[in-house]
């Protein structure tokens, strides 16, 4: 029954690749944000498509 | 004061700062690095269109690498990159006061105030004095 246990295991280690790639694309998301502050005060927290160009900016400057 | 001894107090007084650099009203680098001047113009202009209605007053771009600051006081900007997880209260408060005394006595002209007149009575007053 030695294919079935490869089979698991086989499964387990993709399960692990892929949870850890998606903690660590997560860690970098959260890391990675764009606030726009107005001279009325208010303040926009960019996190999503409308920020790639701020970022792109940014990430040239660092 | 000097453009480039503000930016000199500025990156001395905040170990959080890389780099700096001021850029003047038509755009042009006044002091600091010349590619981040130009990067703080390009990143208020796109700020600018996040929202239709509003001025953009300051940003803060935060990466991995570190972080992008920019403040934009009439048509003058500073810029600074820090290192990452900055204090950004702080830096922004740095940023402003060193905008402010870079342009010290070079007020814009919407933002100039008309100056207070002495009342009649006071310069009358005074006259009186010297009179007597």
């Amino acid at each position: 029954m030695a294919r079935p246990r490869t089979i698991s295991l086989l499964a387990a280690i993709v399960t692990f690749a892929v949870g850890v790639a998606f903690f660590r694309r997560g860690i970098g998301r959260g890391r990675e944000r764009v606030d726009v502050y107005f001279d009325d005060g208010s303040m926009i927290s960019l996190s999503d498509g409308r920020a790639d160009r701020l970022l792109e900016i940014a990430r040239a400057a660092l | 004061m000097d453009a480039a001894q503000a930016l000199a107090d500025l990156t001395e007084i905040s170990s959080q700062i890389r780099e700096a650099a001021l850029v003047g009203p038509d755009g042009e680098t006044i002091a600091g690095s010349e590619s981040l001047a130009r990067a703080a113009r390009e990143l208020i202009e796109a700020a600018g269109a996040v929202r239709t209605e509003g001025v953009v007053s300051q940003v803060e771009v935060s990466t991995a690498a570190g972080s992008l600051f920019v403040v934009r006081e009439s048509d003058r900007l500073v810029a600074a990159t820090t290192d990452p997880e900055p204090t950004v209260g702080l830096v922004f408060y740095d940023l402003r006061a060193t905008l402010r005394s870079a342009f010290d006595g070079d007020e814009p002209a919407e933002e100039k105030k008309p100056r207070r007149r002495r009342a009649k009575k006071d310069e009358e007053a005074e006259g009186g004095d010297g009179e007597a």
